[in-house]
């Protein structure tokens, strides 16, 4: 078994995440583009744990979920405050730090 | 081709279609529920790879969890439920610049190194529980403790974040 499209797979899964985030303009679909590219990151994990006969990019793959949960705890935790003071979801009304 | 593969490029066709939809869908939830399709297929490609555990742990934290929470921020923010055109920014060509090179880096990088890598089928699978618990609590114990205090600390920083009644100081507060 090749694991070549597996890997090619996750490249090409980030890549639409990527332009994802670049793309879209509520904040809510920008943390789902998110995830996608964390998803296809713990494919390519797992499939070079694979290809290893090793355990070790499993357990990362594990620990990319854990950040991955906190990271939108946080994130949506931000996007509600954001919402309370602006009234919008959107990431390109806040824009306070733009010069 | 290998019963194996037959699945793989299945899941793979249904993963990258779901993941293109999320990213061209006119209605919010719809991205939401094609994201749980996405990372449904993702689960089963780790199911073929015999990464058990992290597959069912895939369905429970993404799809049970992450998705969920996903949709809560939807209907909190007062999404539009109806179609919406103005779900796309002004910055296409530039996302599209970075899309094509994003590929062509990764796809160039994951070609060359790992072309003619090949996974011996005949070895036994890994993926199992307790497989993987005794090799986090044999070499993965110290980030696995960071992990805990990580998850503690977006804890406290959620509820600290959407908490009203605790701002800033104000003056003579001390």
């Amino acid at each position: 078994m090749t694991p070549t499209y597996y890997l090619l797979l996750s490249a090409l899964l980030f890549t639409i995440g990527a332009v994802g985030v670049l793309v879209r303009r509520n904040a809510i679909v920008v943390f789902m583009c998110v995830e996608l590219m964390l998803n296809a990151v713990n494919l390519t994990l797992v499939t070079f744990a694979r290809i290893n006969g090793s355990l070790d990019g499993q357990v990362m793959a594990f620990f990319v979920m854990v950040v991955a949960a906190a990271e939108v705890v946080v994130g949506l935790a931000i996007i509600m405050s954001i919402f309370r003071t602006r009234r919008t979801a959107s990431v390109d009304d806040a824009n306070l730090l733009k010069y | 081709m290998t019963a194996a593969e037959i699945v793989f490029v299945l899941l793979g066709v249904v993963a990258l279609a779901a993941a293109v939809l999320v990213v061209t869908t006119r209605q919010l939830v719809r991205a939401a529920l094609y994201l749980v399709l996405s990372f449904g297929a993702i689960a089963a490609c780790f199911l073929v790879l015999t990464a058990e555990l992290v597959a069912w742990v895939q369905v429970l934290i993404y799809v049970g969890a992450v998705v969920v929470l996903l949709l809560f921020g939807i209907m909190l923010t007062r999404a539009p439920i109806g179609p919406t055109s103005d779900l796309d920014s002004r910055n296409r060509p530039a996302a599209i610049v970075v899309a094509v090179a994003t590929a062509g880096v990764l796809v160039t990088v994951l070609v060359r190194g790992f072309g003619d890598a090949y996974v011996d089928l005949g070895e036994p699978s890994t993926g199992s529980a307790s497989g993987i618990g005794a090799n986090i609590f044999r070499y993965w114990v110290l980030p696995f403790e960071i992990l805990s205090v990580l998850l503690l600390a977006a804890l406290v920083g959620a509820i600290v974040l959407s908490r009203t009644d605790i701002g800033p100081p104000k003056d003579g507060d001390g």
